[in-house]
């Protein structure tokens, strides 16, 4: 008998009950082929990252479409942990997810599922890498709601509507919110990409979140243009660059 | 309108479908200004001068009006039993009455204005067969052009009713009770299968609002199934007339709608509202779910809406409207439809 922390340890993560029943019963099922554990479970992304930051997951069956936070931002975010659980997305019927999994070669189980299928998924998560970031961004057609800081192996939330401008240096990025500067490891282009609506390019370092724009002032110090943006709340003045001269008079 | 009887501005059997619906709001106005358009032409070509035209045109309309009002007023009375003739039938009556209106009025006119020189008689009669010649084929033309869009009504129909996505959820939802509650089990399936039945049925006939209802509680159990306390349900419908007659398939889209938009996409979960009530000649549905916003999954939403409306139009035409709107989290859509039951 193997001791239960050499089995992989799995989350289940779906939002109906019955759901989640069942493949608990499906995972019964496997476990004489395929020894495991069943750690955990979650109704939701934000209690899939939460079980995460917990405890040790292998394994996390992952159903697509969940209420505030759904699998597909949840496995954006736990994508960019250290040590990523596989994950083994799950969904009932969802054209849009299922087109762009099969584009970017990303695996799921359809719903109803069967156990050899889901045998077969389990047993690929011992050879098979974790499913890359880029393929999950590229399959997603929704910008993320939250941006994930990963610090000392945990994600920490940070909801895109509290961000006030997010600036690049060096490796990372600066996230900005009222309350604290966080750092993440993605590139300005790719945000600037993802939250088109949301954000505006004041430099050639720097996105301004449009609802955090107070206003412009003139002849501000270091700023080629001789405007600078000044945020809501916080008072602080960013430069803009002579390229992005032109929203100025967008927003005034 | 109760007493009118018969439904949908084209019939679908039979002779009914060459001959439109009289009583309808919208085949009236439409044989109104065919007519009018008709004695403009008239008139153009009998006046002497541009100027006259208008003068011309009163006088024919004093003479068409009636006539018109006179034929729809029957028409709308008779119109049972102008189906139960056939269409050839049907039109042979219509030309004797048409006549019979065009001598009756003719004649009231004569007595009433006698100075202005009458045309003959003979002028008069083939204005008027003439006018309903025109009508008739323009309704007829309709038809024919709406026949294709009626067939695939029905396949929309189909298409509409049921996402997969809640097909594929439900038969994993029943696959998790067979073990541990193998009674809820059963009735799951029953409620399913009684859901398909309705789905895989010739849906061109109207239905009674109480089957609609009913349907819409048999889907409502199953998604209560998937999502226990999240899905909260009120029905308002003590003063419903359970005989009002309803395109088929008209609730059940909407309901699905809201447990999609409204229910699914929420932690908390939410209520849905359903009134249905008559107001005056009309039969309104109300319903009303929360609106998370995000207008994260928002696509499949205007699909089933536009294709209600299209239904809705195909068997009432301008008789019945539907309206939706966003209001502080809240999202209404709102149904009128006249009142009409069984006829007999």
């Amino acid at each position: 008998m193997l001791l239960s922390s050499d089995v992989p340890r799995i989350l289940i993560a779906d939002d109906e009950s019955p759901a989640r029943v069942r493949l608990r019963d499906l995972l019964d099922e496997c476990r004489e082929s395929f020894p495991l554990a069943i750690a955990d479970e979650a109704r939701n992304g934000r209690e899939v990252l939460d079980v995460l930051n917990r405890e040790k997951i292998d394994i996390v069956l992952l159903d697509i479409r969940m209420p505030e936070i759904d699998g597909m931002e949840a496995a954006r975010h736990i994508a960019g942990m250290a040590e990523p659980p596989a994950i083994i997305f799950t969904t009932a019927f969802d054209s849009y997810a299922i087109k762009a999994f099969e584009v970017n070669a990303i695996d799921y189980l359809l719903k109803p599922i069967r156990v050899e299928r889901l045998l077969m998924a389990l047993g690929k998560t011992r050879a098979a890498p974790p499913v890359s970031r880029q393929a999950l961004d590229a399959a997603s057609n929704l910008p993320r709601r939250h941006l994930s800081v990963h610090e000392r192996g945990k994600i920490i939330l940070v909801p895109v509507a509290d961000v006030l401008y997010l600036r690049a240096e060096l490796k990372y990025v600066t996230v900005r919110t009222a309350e604290r500067e966080h750092l993440v490891e993605e590139s300005l282009t790719h945000l600037e990409e993802e939250f088109a609506d949301a954000f505006v390019r004041i430099h050639r370092n720097c996105l301004v979140a449009r609802t955090a724009i107070a206003g412009f002032e003139r002849n501000a110090e270091e700023s080629e243009s001789g405007w600078a943006v000044v945020i809501k709340g916080t008072g602080e003045k960013l430069p803009v660059s002579r390229r992005q001269h032109s929203i100025v008079k967008q927003f005034r | 309108m109760a007493k009118l009887g018969t439904v949908a501005s084209i019939n679908q059997t039979g002779a009914g479908i060459r001959l439109p619906n009289f009583c309808n709001l919208g085949v009236m106005l439409r044989s109104l200004l065919i007519v009018n358009l008709l004695l403009v032409a008239a008139a153009a070509i009998r006046s002497p001068s541009v100027g006259g035209i208008w003068l011309e045109f009163l006088v024919f309309a004093a003479f068409g009006e009636p006539v018109l009002m006179l034929s729809l007023v029957a028409l709308c009375a008779a119109r049972r039993w102008l189906h139960a003739m056939g269409y050839v039938g049907a039109l042979a009556a219509l030309a004797a009455f048409e006549i019979l209106v065009g001598w009756f009025v003719y004649g009231a006119a004569g007595a009433l204005v006698p100075e202005r020189s009458p045309m003959p008689f003979g002028q008069v009669m083939f204005l008027v067969f003439f006018v309903t010649a025109v009508t008739l084929a323009y309704f007829d033309l309709r038809t024919r052009a709406l026949s294709p869009a009626i067939a695939e009504a029905r396949i929309q129909a189909l298409q509409a009713r049921i996402r997969p996505h809640f097909l594929y959820n439900s038969i994993n939802a029943v696959l998790s009770l067979i073990r541990s509650e193998p009674r809820r089990a059963e009735r799951a399936l029953e409620d399913l299968a009684d859901l398909f039945r309705v789905l895989m049925a010739d849906n061109r006939t109207l239905v009674p609002i109480a089957n609609e209802v009913e349907l819409a509680r048999q889907y409502l159990a199953l998604e209560s199934l998937r999502l226990g306390e999240r899905l909260k349900v009120t029905w308002r419908i003590e003063t419903m007339p359970a005989d009002a007659l309803v395109p088929p398939l008209v609730l059940q889209p909407l309901v699905e709608n809201a447990v999609y938009h409204g229910i699914e996409p929420s932690e908390a979960g939410g209520e849905i509202e359903i009134d249905i009530a008559r107001a005056g000649g009309q039969l309104a549905m109300v319903l009303k779910n929360p609106f998370p916003g995000g207008g994260r999954h928002s696509s499949g939403n205007r699909m089933a809406i536009v294709n209600i409306r299209e239904r809705l139009q195909l068997h009432f035409d301008v008789e019945a409207s539907m309206r939706s709107e966003v209001k502080e989290g809240t999202y209404t859509v709102t149904i009128r439809i006249p009142y009409i039951t069984q006829p007999g």
